[in-house]
């Protein structure tokens, strides 16, 4: 179908993308790869009477290191991110997960921002954002903040950035020589996590001295398992990771739907964080 | 909106609406029917077109976002009555049956012959999972690849 009419604008710098969604009001919306908006659009479930495209500005495209940081700029697409090597040495888990993210065309256009600020519980950026405590910085009308990972994501569909704000960039303390996996359980190639586990471990000789794990699509927004992240700390061979992760379904709220019902979800969490830390370790 | 955009090497000029989406650009604007659209879900891949050399979805990005780049679609590929291999290989494996997906299979793959020239069965397979063919004629359409990548000098493992 062809999408209801609307103004387009597309700002050169941040601070122009701001002024265009305060004056475009409620209606205004921010279009940056347009991969999951576009769909929004063509199927009329959306009809914003202003798309505000962000796509070309350059401060929110690029990848760079900044002291103990990768900063990467909330426009760079995922076909970008998945093949740099800062994020492939420093922020691995992100690099694997963002490579599953539907498919090479789709990549190519959507970017890391888009994934995060849509914050569809089966998105799988967000549980990589959630497990390696991401910072956002937000830009709005008074200027610049930053929101840490634990805040971001507040409901389904719902994040922290306003209406009347853009999301400039996320920044990702630098993990080097941490294992880490991203486990997806989906149908079939290019479809969405059924359920997801994002893994990123600490060894020290031989045993996970630190754990991160974050779950896709248990709960309206991504879930950090920390009681299997505590129960894992020690553990020196496969039989213990299974062991720690039995607790990975605690504290989530899955849904049933037509791919799988809740107790399905709750059990596909336990072997998915069994594999992916196992993995992740290596054991 | 005033857009500026090269399609198979020649360059137009053209006012649209914003909500244009570049497929209905390319086919009812300046006439490129050769790409076609399958599906509203941004799944098929029917649409796939190279924007400044890489794959998209022509159904998923507005006209006017291309403004400013280059469009290569599937009657672009040819070098007048020469072929291009990826062309040459679905000829000869049989890659199409009733041919709709065609034209987005055969921008993917070279999309992902010039990313990676040497590719395995399974990065084939992984490499066109954006493109759903109706007809499932998926065996000979890897097979296709396989010899794109030999005639173009890869060789697939
Ligand atoms: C067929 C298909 C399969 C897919 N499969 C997967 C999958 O397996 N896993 C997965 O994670 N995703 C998947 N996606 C979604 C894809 O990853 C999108 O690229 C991504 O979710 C959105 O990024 P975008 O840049 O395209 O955002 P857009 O479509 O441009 O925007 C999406 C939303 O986020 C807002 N937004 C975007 N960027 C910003 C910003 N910088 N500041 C403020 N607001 C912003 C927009 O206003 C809009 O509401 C799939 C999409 C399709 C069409
Ligand atoms: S028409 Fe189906 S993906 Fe574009
Ligand atoms: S050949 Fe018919 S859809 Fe692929």
């Amino acid at each position: 179908m062809i999408p209801v009419a609307f103004d387009y604008v597309r700002p050169s710098t941040v601070d122009e993308a701001v002024a265009a969604l305060v004056a475009g009001g409620e209606d205004a919306k921010v279009m940056v790869g347009g991969q999951s908006l576009m769909p929004v659009l063509r199927l009329r479930l959306g009809a914003p009477s202003l798309i505000v495209d962000c796509s070309r500005i350059d401060e929110m495209i690029g990848i760079r290191e900044e002291g103990d940081s990768i900063v990467i700029g909330a426009g760079t697409t995922h076909h970008a991110v998945m093949n740099n090597d800062l994020v492939k040495r420093y922020v691995t888990l992100l690099a694997q997960a963002t490579a599953t993210v539907a498919d090479p065309q789709i990549r190519h256009r959507g970017t890391m921002g888009g994934s995060l600020a849509h914050a569809d519980p089966a998105g799988d950026l967000p549980a990589v954002a959630a497990a390696l405590d991401a910072t956002f910085t937000i830009a709005g009308p008074g200027g610049r903040r930053t929101v840490a990972a634990s805040d971001f994501f507040v409901d389904y569909f719902t994040t922290a950035v306003g209406d009347d704000e853009v999301l400039a960039s996320v920044s990702f303390p630098k993990r080097e020589g941490w294992g880490s996996h991203y486990e997806k359980f989906n149908r079939t190639a290019q479809a969405w996590a059924i359920v997801g586990v994002a893994a990123a471990v600490r060894m020290e000789g031989g045993r996970i001295a630190e754990a991160r794990i974050g779950l896709t699509n248990v709960g309206t927004t991504p879930i950090r398992a920390r009681s299997v992240e505590a129960a894992l700390v020690g553990a020196a061979d496969a039989a213990a990771i299974a062991a720690a992760s039995e607790s990975a379904a605690d504290g989530t709220a899955p849904t049933t739907d037509i791919h799988a019902d809740a107790e399905y979800r709750s059990h596909l969490t336990r072997v998915l964080t069994k594999r992916a830390v196992q993995k992740a370790a290596g054991m | 909106m005033h857009i500026s955009v090269t399609v198979d090497g020649t360059a137009y000029q053209a006012d649209v609406e914003p909500r244009t989406l570049l497929v209905h650009w390319l086919r009812e604007g300046i006439g490129k029917v050769g790409t076609v659209v399958g599906c509203d879900t941004s799944n098929c891949g029917s649409c796939t077109v190279l924007l400044d050399g890489r794959s998209v979805k022509s159904c998923s990005v507005l006209a006017v976002q291309a403004d400013g780049s280059s469009v290569t679609t599937i009657q672009g590929l040819s070098d007048g009555n020469e072929w291009h291999p990826v062309q040459t290989a679905f000829k000869e494996c049989h890659g199409l049956q009733c041919g709709y997906c065609t034209p987005g299979m055969v921008m993917s793959t070279v999309d992902l012959l010039s990313e990676n020239p040497n590719p395995t069965e399974a990065e084939i397979r992984e490499g066109l999972e954006g493109n759903l063919c109706r007809c499932t004629g998926y065996h000979n359409i890897v097979k296709s690849v396989a010899l794109a990548a030999d005639l173009m000098g890869g060789s697939t493992k």
